[in-house]
């Protein structure tokens, strides 16, 4: 099993919509986020282009946060899905600095917080909470090694894709369509 | 008496008990929104849920408010039997908790007590507050008639208050959503199809081969459904047209983007129509069985030809022609988009007129991929008796001039409560619900001066705008999630009726709209307009007459209905268009006859002068306007606005990305507070570009207070639709100041 992400960006409008679905949903306190929206322009007017990426926790294969936890804290469940225990976590902030996503926050509890892949609504056959309300229906979830997973047809429909930062090496699980072709 | 000093604004409470209740909003603030949060989320299957509608936009996304563990109010996701949202609400949608948790919500009655700089507000209790309002309506009902006394309101609560205002005899109301918003398209799609727009707007999106849309951000606006069938027009390839100066979200999905000058639209509208008529693109069949004035329009047009509209619109010719040329292709599958904000120059009946045939001409009304024929489901009004008949209503003050006028128009009976005022009628004594009129109408200074002339001003709201700082009353409501209110029976594609009902008791002294409307009856000895004791009783019995309940609908929340009438003109029938001629009328007999123009003609607009941009203003996708900035949720998303300029414009300036600059309009008004640069190649470099509702100046709202420039402060100019009476605002200018201006004193 390994789950992933996958994101149309030809449909982003860049709500913030899975943004504050995940604050109401895991509890991320006021101030504070597990995803986040980027606005990317390049051009000048009026040849423009733009497009937004919602970025989260990539759940890499090769997970630099894991490698540096002093403390077993950060870990990989069953699926790839990166997590915390946040009582084991004492907060030193290695893996904050080893993720170049910059995808882990300092929670004013005391620990290290980020993306779960809404894994408790994964094992309910739900879709993370970011997926399940974004009004574009630009966002795909599912588990790479079932062919017929949401996630894995719109990847075969899609195979022109990018990750972010791949020169970084971690094999990010989380995929961008490139921009749609039809014009 | 000096009535300046005593409509004071109430600022910052000086000092005493009785002003504990505003500064206390203050000291607990601090958003501990994590406190009392499970550490673990919750099971959706094994907590509580309660149905709602959405009430942070107009689009009244049916939802379902789930509690957690401990019982509070954690979330809330959409209805999927509901087809304006699909079962995905919108960031403010899902962000509709923040208007439960907000701790700066207005608490308690108030009362203003003593004059000018010592006025403050009194903590009042409700049968305290109720009464003093009911004293000072039948005083002013005795002296100058129930019909002297105003209503604005907006939203949910609107019904209620409207309700109230017909029993005791006035239909003095009106909403900003008229006459600051889609008042003309109104009025320019009656004189076309004769009906107006519904909402949800009737876009067949999902089947459209091509869209147009005109300054219209969708996206940026989140209109769910709309935002949701648009994506899917994306995702199926349809052409998107975008006509907008500013490189908008929609802008970068299309097809083809006009980059047009500000001003100009209806020059490029009456291009296309010119192009499907003389290059014999417009669907004859259609046009010949349908409509009524072809030829008229065709000389009328004869002259606006695209090499004319390309000098104007400062577009590209062959962008002009491939947009026509997409658009015919697509036909009938093809939706110009009437819009929703459309009061920009005042000619906006004219320029919606112009629209509306475009689309008349490409066969869209009525057609698969065009505008669907939406059908509701007629719920029953709860058995009343009849009205009292007012001596005069918000007709005869607006209709004399503004005689395509479709409902009240708030500026106007603003301008009737002005002290200098000539209207036939005078208007003396203003109720504010649930609409920040100091933001929603422009011309603010005006707005002050009414409201410094009226005998009492009441406003009901959940937060504590701007305006509340000018009343003499303040009846706190509870939010949508703590009340009942009408049922939503929208006209769609699937006829529906949704049930809000109150996920939370009212937090603090706060009250239901219904409640307070009927209390307020009751006092003023309106009973037989209150049969009813509670809203349960009221919505039951109008459910049953729809073969439901109000036990069936707690549980399902929403009930779809079959529809009775065909979804489009079925193919080559005789079809009745509810006009003067029966047919669509290219030709407007309803505009001829009151002496308007029959047909849309080009006007230029003042250009900006040297040093001064146009000042654009639009939404972002994660707030309403003012309402929602102080929502601990959506403020997190966005806490204040930026001032778009292009490069260009900031060379000239020398102007830096993020810096803080302030802005003075051609009537020299200045900014109260600084607003950042950002400067972006996504907007011409002719204007400038700023989201509305920020820069609010309550400080009771802690989190928005101050917080970016407020637009509609700059919004001193207005150009009245000659059609409508409604207010073109895109008719001002600012030049930008990177020093802190000398502050004026505005205020009085």
């Amino acid at each position: 099993m390994r789950y992933a992400m996958a994101l149309d960006i030809t449909k982003c409008v860049g709500c913030a919509d899975c943004v504050v679905a995940c604050q109401t949903e895991n509890n991320v306190p006021i101030g504070y986020s597990r995803d986040w929206i980027v606005e990317k322009v390049s051009g000048e007017y009026p040849e423009l282009k733009l497009h937004f990426e919602s970025q989260r926790c990539n759940h890499c294969d090769t997970h630099p946060c894991v490698r540096v936890c002093p403390t077993g804290a950060s870990h990989v469940i069953e699926g790839g899905i990166v997590k915390v225990k946040h009582n084991d976590c004492i907060g030193c902030g290695a893996c904050i600095e080893a993720c170049p996503y910059e995808a882990r926050y300092f929670h004013p509890d005391g620990y290290v917080d980020k993306c779960t892949f809404c894994d408790h609504r994964v094992a309910d056959g739900l879709d993370p909470a970011c997926v399940s309300v974004c009004p574009t229906h630009c966002m795909f979830f599912g588990d790479l090694d079932d062919p017929e997973s949401p996630v894995s047809k719109v990847l075969r429909e899609n195979p022109e894709n990018f990750v972010l930062a791949p020169e970084s090496g971690t094999k990010p699980q989380v995929y961008y369509f490139k921009e749609r072709l039809h014009f | 008496m000096s009535k300046i000093t005593r409509r004071k604004f109430i600022k910052i409470s000086a000092a005493g008990t009785a002003t504990l209740a505003m500064s206390g909003v203050i000291l607990d603030s601090t958003p501990k929104i994590a406190d009392w949060f499970d550490k673990t989320p919750a099971k959706e299957s094994e907590v509580e849920r309660t149905p709602t509608i959405c009430d942070v936009c107009f689009w009244k996304c049916s939802a379902w408010v789930y509690k957690n563990k401990k019982g509070h109010i954690q979330k809330i996701i959409g209805n999927d039997l509901d087809p304006h949202s699909n079962g995905r609400l919108c960031p403010r949608g899902t962000g509709g908790v923040g208007m439960y948790n907000d701790n700066d919500r207005l608490k308690t009655p108030l009362i203003r007590v003593g004059e000018g700089d010592d006025a403050t507000f009194k903590e009042a209790t409700w049968d305290e507050a109720l009464d003093l309002v009911v004293k000072k309506m039948n005083e002013v009902i005795e002296k100058y008639g129930p019909e002297s006394i105003a209503l604005f309101n907006h939203g949910s609560t609107a019904p209620h208050f409207e309700h109230l205002f017909n029993s005791f005899g006035s239909e003095t109301t009106a909403e900003p959503a008229v006459a600051q918003c889609l008042g003309s398209r109104q009025a320019g799609y009656y004189a076309t199809f004769g009906e107006g727009i519904t909402t949800p707007e009737p876009v067949d999106f999902v089947n459209s081969k091509a869209i147009v849309l005109i300054g219209n951000h969708i996206g940026e606006n989140m209109h769910n459904g709309l935002v949701q069938d648009f994506s899917h027009a994306v995702e199926n390839g349809a052409s998107i047209i975008v006509v907008d100066p500013r490189y908008s979200t929609a802008a970068s999905k299309a097809k083809i983007w006009l980059p047009i000058k500000p001003s100009t639209d209806i020059a490029l509208l009456l291009a296309w129509i010119h192009i499907l008529i003389y290059e014999d693109l417009y669907d004859k069949n259609y046009v010949e069985k349908y409509t009524y004035g072809f030829e008229q329009l065709k000389s009328h047009v004869a002259n606006f030809t695209p090499e004319w509209a390309a000098k104007i619109t400062e577009l590209d010719i062959n962008l002009i022609k491939k947009a026509a040329y997409e658009m015919a292709k697509a036909a009938p599958a093809v939706a110009v988009h009437p819009g929703r904000h459309t009061a920009w120059y005042g000619d906006d009946t004219q320029r919606e007129r112009a629209s509306a045939i475009l689309n008349a001409l490409l066969g869209a009304w009525g057609r698969k991929g065009g505008f669907y024929l939406p059908e509701k489901i007629n719920v029953p009004k709860y058995p009343l008796p009849h009205y009292p008949e007012p001596d005069w209503t918000w007709q005869d003050i607006t209709k004399e001039k503004y005689r395509g006028a479709i409902a009240g128009v708030t500026n106007i009976i603003r301008d009737a409560s002005l002290p200098d005022s000539d209207a036939k009628h005078k208007v003396k004594a203003w109720f504010v619900t649930a609409t920040n009129i100091l933001q929603s109408i422009p011309e603010r200074e005006k707005t002050l001066k009414a409201i410094d002339n009226l005998e009492f001003l009441v406003v009901v709201d959940t937060m504590p705008a701007d305006i509340v700082g000018y009343a003499d009353i303040v009846l706190p409501e509870c939010t949508y999630l703590e009340r009942y209110d009408d049922l939503r029976a929208s006209k769609h594609k699937i006829p529906t009726v949704a049930l809000r009902m109150p996920a939370a008791e009212p937090k603090n002294e706060t009250k239901p709209g219904w409640w307070i409307a009927r209390e307020l009856g009751i006092r003023l000895g309106l009973e037989k307009y209150y049969p009813w004791k509670d809203y349960e009783e009221l919505l039951d019995w109008q459910l049953r007459q729809i073969g439901t309940s109000l036990e069936e609908m707690r549980k399902e929340g929403i009930k779809q209905f079959e529809r009775k009438t065909p979804l489009y003109i079925p193919e080559g029938s005789e079809w009745y268009f509810p006009t003067a001629t029966g047919k669509i009328e290219l030709y407007s007999t309803w505009l001829a006859n009151m002496g308007y123009d029959a047909m849309p003609k080009y006007k230029s607009h003042e250009d900006n002068p040297p040093g001064f941009y146009r000042l654009i203003y639009g939404r972002a996708p994660m707030h309403t306007f003012g309402r929602t900035i102080n929502n601990p949720n959506l403020n997190d998303l966005m806490d204040e606005n930026v001032l778009w300029v292009n490069p260009k414009v900031a060379k000239i300036h020398g102007l830096k990305n993020g810096q803080e600059v302030w802005l003075q309009n051609q009537d020299n008004i200045t900014s109260d507070f600084p607003i950042k640069v950002r400067i972006t190649e996504r907007i011409r470099h002719d204007s400038v570009f700023m989201v509305h509702g920020f820069g609010q100046l309550n400080k009771k709202m802690y989190r928005a207070y101050g917080k970016g420039a407020a637009d509609y402060k700059l919004l001193s100019k207005v150009e009245l639709d000659d059609v409508t009476g409604g207010t073109g605002m895109r008719v001002n200018f600012v030049t930008i100041l990177t020093e802190k201006p000398q502050k004026q004193e505005v205020e009085s």
